[in-house]
């Protein structure tokens, strides 16, 4: 017969930070993240951040670079991976093309002003 | 505050002072019997008099707390003047005959101006300085109201007969009020109220002396113009605007941009300015300070437009209630994790950490070296 109190698990111990483990608390991975960042004058920068595996972002900025007629690179961060820069605003532009291409709306981010 | 949330666009383009925030987009045009619907259709079946126990407490709970928007309301003001204008002129006629004043009527058939005329009568004979509004809502104006009206209210007591027929339509919706509108509504036309013989008709509507069948969209408009002539705050809880002032920008130097009253639009937001700071930051990709009047620096330039924008999206993700829509929610932070406390609905739910993103190198790098 066993006795709910007499259990070894003691109900009342400290649990301690019950997000200690979980480094993804919130996480915002599966999102694709396009941002924009200002220059000097009317000069801006997009970054595109959190390419799905699937995708290789190498063919991708090729074919950015093609589509927007803008120069572009790929970046590799430690903490965000890789990242594809392009110059000018081209965000609205990178979002249609992606979901022209069967991504999904609601995965892209498009922050910034 | 069904509908749409946030900045109405078209509103938006009509008024560059305020950032409008309408629950209702609920202008000058805009009929006043229609916002209401979603709120208390159901219970208007039968047409006439309804039970609004629940929704009206709620609302009129809703409409204490509104009190404190009331900063927000900015525009609102020259919405009343407009729907003053037409109740003036059926004072001029006389008693509260049923003679058509232009506005009200386009504004919601003939009945209203019945109701709404003898209701108001107490607060047009003030010189209209106060005005009542169906739409409208003004707690301040409202007590002046009430001040004034307990003064004149044994000069009411002489109105016409008829007036006070009128009222009596309005009483099972005056009693299903409970809390602060109630008591209102008893400051504004005390008079009224006792002396209404109960079980009669106000007679007034064309439609009403005939014979003929009433028709369900009448008596529907009839019950709906009675109904919020008799309680403004109904209507303006189920439509609430919530406006905040538009971020004042300006520019310092050619590559800084200063926003003034950040600390302005936190308060009404009820938000940290830290957080707020730290959104704008990330969202915007760059950087900047807080000068010594509290004013944010940010580095780069911004128009006014732009940082309107990213505010949008801060209330669409950090304040509006994502249960019911209110902006009257309060930001905590436990255990690392930011919860949001709805105080109209007390829903509670986290919200996601601001996260910056990758921030591309802009600029020397020689500047950039850290250590």
């Amino acid at each position: 017969m066993s006795v709910q109190n007499l259990n070894t698990f003691d109900p009342f111990a400290e649990e301690g930070d019950p997000l200690a483990g979980a480094q993804d608390v919130g996480s915002q991975a599966d999102y694709i993240h396009i941002r924009i960042q200002q220059r000097n004058g009317r000069k801006t920068l997009t970054t595109l951040q959190g390419l799905p595996k699937q995708y290789d972002p190498k063919k991708l900025l090729k074919a950015f670079k093609k589509e927007f007629a803008c120069n572009g690179t790929l970046v590799d961060d430690e903490k965000m991976g890789q990242v594809i820069q392009l110059q000018g605003d081209q965000r609205s532009k990178i979002s249609a093309f992606l979901t022209e291409n069967g991504i999904e709306k609601s995965t892209i981010k498009v922050h910034g002003f | 505050m069904a509908d749409e949330p946030l900045f109405d666009p078209s509103l938006k383009k009509r008024k560059k002072k305020t950032v409008a925030f309408t629950e209702d987009p609920l202008g000058p045009e805009a009929d006043p019997t229609a916002p209401a619907p979603e709120t208390i259709e159901s219970t208007t079946v039968n047409g006439d008099a309804v039970d609004l126990g629940p929704t009206t407490a709620h609302e009129a709970m809703k409409a204490g707390e509104d009190d404190e928007f009331k900063a927000m309301f900015g525009d609102l003001k020259k919405k009343k003047k407009k729907k003053e204008i037409p109740l003036d002129l059926g004072e001029d006629s006389g008693s509260s005959t049923p003679t058509t004043a232009p506005a009200a009527a386009a504004a919601a058939g003939e009945v209203p101006q019945i109701t709404s005329d003898d209701l108001d009568f107490s607060d047009m004979k003030k010189k209209k300085k106060s005005s009542k509004k169906k739409a409208a809502f003004d707690l301040e104006a409202f007590e002046k109201e009430l001040n004034d009206s307990k003064k004149e209210s044994s000069e009411g007591k002489t109105k016409t007969k008829t007036e006070e027929d009128e009222d009596e339509d309005d009483i099972p919706v005056d009693t299903s009020h409970l809390d602060i509108v109630d008591e209102f509504e008893l400051g504004d036309n005390p008079f009224s109220r006792p002396d209404a013989p109960i079980g009669v008709d106000a007679g007034t509507e064309a439609w009403l002396s005939s014979d003929r069948d009433y028709t369900y969209p009448e008596l529907l408009t009839r019950f709906y113009a009675s109904l919020h002539a008799a309680n403004p705050a109904l209507l303006s809880a189920s439509s609430k605007r919530y406006t905040i002032a538009p971020p004042s920008i300006h520019k310092e130097g050619n590559k800084k941009t200063i926003f003034a009253n950040v600390t302005d639009i936190c308060r009404k937001m009820h938000r940290q300015p830290e957080h707020v700071i730290q959104f704008l930051f990330s969202e915007m990709g760059t950087t900047g300070s807080v000068d010594g009047a509290g004013r944010l620096v940010i580095k780069g330039r911004f128009q006014q437009k732009q940082v309107e924008n990213v505010l949008r999206r801060y209330i669409v993700e950090y304040v509006t209630c994502k249960t019911c829509k209110s902006l009257d929610t309060l930001l905590t932070k436990e255990n690392r994790i930011f919860f949001m406390a709805c105080e109209s609905c007390g829903s509670r739910r986290s919200v996601n950490a601001i996260k910056s993103g990758f921030q591309a190198q802009v600029g020397k790098r020689s500047k950039n070296k850290t250590g």
